[in-house]
């Protein structure tokens, strides 16, 4: 039935109908549907059922647990400090208002309760994701004539999870903006970008309001809310952010002991940070996904965690001559909080910019581990590290992949002349 | 020991004098076409760098500072000839740029042939200029400037290195018209700054 609408429909579309502008806008339509009919002339080719568009759907399915953690832990944050003391308030607009016209109250033990006031927070900025970004997306695919990707929807679904709650939407459709245009649309869309759009956009946020993103132990300008936390009155600071503060006195600083957290808190992802970030739990089970599909590679997984676990060991043996708080952190605290599973499972796999040779992948994952431990822990201002980290990776890696491909030529020259 | 490290991480990540203070933009987007280029253009850099930082510090420090002078007689502490400073780091680097080419051209043909062009074009370089500039405005010592000039000749190095390699890669994607070329390169640095802010405020 669908299919007849559809193919009613094209010749309105096809180039000389009426609507021949909007026919990227059909294409993305009826091939998001169905499978596309169009088969490759000549030569033979490996077929595969697996196109652009159904990997990307892959990844957004791989996506879900940390959808579905996103709402709920945004809303057991902000109950959980709501419920604690009188002095947090829920912030009135009209997300109070729809709370309280669906009958739902604050109490942190109530599921139903986190996911309202969760979703409440988490939709705005995913459909205002969406909608800028798409528009983006179609503005270029109808004026350069290319198709209107798939791509984009993981894109748009990977950006809103690194936010935290508070963050004003019209900043969102700033930061997706410049992520879709500058990030991808101006290298020639999907497939051509060299860095991750999602990470660019978040970077981009990230430098330009830094008060509203980064929330390092501050409230957000002009508001008195803390930025990881949907309440009025609570400054907040992720458990990175608290370690990053904590004094060294006599005795070395206990992750747990600062932060309040237990290490199985971080883990099933009950803790303050951006919206999608926080469950290590819900990242493995997209892991999964992605590794069991062969969307992801696991060689860059293993090798994000490979350097995260040998750089943090280092500096961690090494931290009693320092006073640097960070340096306390134990490897095994390094893999659970901030934004390290999400990025290294999501951000850091993204096969357009990461490095396409297998060897390459290993040493890009480790160059990213790495580099995330020395962010955190020498750099005071930047707590977070895993998005600069997985930036830097993104541009180094053309490079690796040449420094592969040149030793594979130099060993295979080698073997030949003999 | 520790201080020569860090000035050196520093030097190559953090005041990357291409990616934080885009200095040598003419070359650096010119001719990063080719990752193999961009290499010997990188050596080049790193080598005119280690030469020609510390050999200005000397200068600097024996003939020009006020009271530099002092070795040859009492008399001229009080001259200060550092408003010379900017001519005769040029006439340095000139000079050093000329000398190196030379030797090269003489004991290592194969290498002078890879750079080719690149080694005379190195002299006009704002990035070699800035680097002894740089060190001048922070009082290095001699140590110091050895130091540094490794380590900012290896960030430009790096950073060349790695535009070149973004562009190998975006090499066959479809750019819109308007920006091919040197528009989207500018993109690229852009970018790359971004990334590379990573390391600001360590």
């Amino acid at each position: 039935m669908l299919r007849k609408v559809l193919d009613k429909l094209h010749p309105t579309f096809a180039p000389g109908g009426k609507l021949e502008k909007l026919y990227p806008l059909y294409e993305a339509l009826d091939t998001f549907l169905y499978t596309p009919g169009t088969v490759t002339k000549t030569a033979a080719h490996v077929r595969d059922g697996m196109d652009l568009k159904r990997v990307m759907v892959l990844v957004v399915a791989a996506l879900l647990p940390c959808f579905f953690m996103a709402m709920h832990n945004t809303g057991y944050q902000a109950n959980l400090q709501i419920a604690a003391a009188d002095s947090v308030q829920p912030i009135d607009d009209w997300r109070a208002a729809t709370i309280q016209s669906l009958g739902r109250g604050h109490d942190p033990g109530s599921f139903l309760d986190n996911f309202v006031l969760g979703a409440l927070y988490f939709l705005p900025v995913y459909i205002v994701t969406m909608a800028v970004g798409g528009a983006w997306e179609v503005l270029f695919a109808m004026v350069r004539g290319h198709e209107v990707n798939e791509g984009f929807l993981v894109t748009g679904a990977l950006f809103p999870l690194t936010l935290p709650a508070t963050i004003p939407l019209w900043q969102v459709a700033l930061g997706i903006s410049f992520g879709v245009v500058i990030g991808k649309e101006i290298f020639g869309g999907t497939g051509k970008n060299f860095m991750n759009p999602a990470l660019t956009a978040r970077a981009f946020l990230y430098f330009a309001y830094p008060g509203f993103i980064s929330g390092f132990n501050q409230p957000k300008p002009n508001s008195g809310v803390g930025v990881w936390v949907a309440a009025d009155g609570v400054s907040g600071a992720t458990a990175l952010g608290a370690m990053a503060t904590a004094p060294v006195d006599n005795v070395a600083p206990n992750v747990a002991d600062i932060t309040g957290y237990g290490w199985w808190d971080c883990f099933f992802g009950y803790i303050q940070g951006s919206m999608g970030e926080t469950s290590v739990l819900a990242c493995l089970l997209g892991a999964v996904i992605l590794i069991a599909t062969g969307v992801g590679s696991w060689k860059i997984m293993a090798g994000c965690v490979a350097g995260l676990l040998g750089m943090s060991a280092a500096l961690w043996a090494a931290a009693g001559w320092t006073d640097n708080p960070m340096m306390y952190i134990p490897p095994w605290w390094h893999l659970v909080i901030g934004g390290f599973a999400f990025g290294a499972v999501f951000m850091a796999t993204d096969p357009v910019s990461a490095a396409m040779t297998d060897t390459g992948r290993w040493i890009y994952g480790v160059i990213i581990g790495v580099m995330t431990v020395l962010i955190r822990v020498i750099n005071p201002a930047y707590p977070e590290g895993i998005m600069l980290a997985i930036l830097f990776g993104n541009v180094v890696a053309p490079l690796i992949d040449y420094g592969v491909i040149q030793a594979n030529i130099k060993r295979r020259t080698a073997r030949y002349a003999t | 020991m520790e201080h020569y490290l860090d000035l050196f991480l520093r030097s190559v990540f953090i005041e990357n004098l291409a990616l934080a203070y885009f200095l040598g933009m003419c070359t650096f987007l010119g001719v990063s076409k080719s990752v193999k280029t961009a290499l010997g253009l990188g050596a080049a850099v790193i080598a005119v760098m280690v030469v020609t930082i510390p050999l200005n510090n000397l200068i600097l420090q024996y003939l020009l500072k006020p009271g530099a002078l002092t070795w040859i007689s009492t008399s001229m502490a009080d001259v200060d000839l550092e408003y010379l400073s900017l001519i005769s780091f040029i006439g340095t680097i000139a000079a050093s740029v000329q000398i190196l080419e030379m030797t090269l051209d003489k004991y290592a043909p194969a290498l002078y042939n890879t750079l080719g062009i690149f080694l005379p074009l190195i002299t006009v370089n704002c990035a070699i200029l800035g680097g002894s500039l740089f060190m001048q405005q922070r009082d290095y010592n001699f140590a110091e400037s050895c130091v540094y000039g490794l380590g900012a000749g290896f960030g430009w190095a790096l950073a060349i290195c790695c535009l070149a390699g973004i562009r190998e890669k975006l090499k066959y994607s479809d750019i819109p018209m308007g920006l091919r070329g040197l528009g989207a390169t500018f993109m690229i640095a852009g970018l790359m700054a971004l990334a590379f802010q990573s390391f600001g405020g360590m």
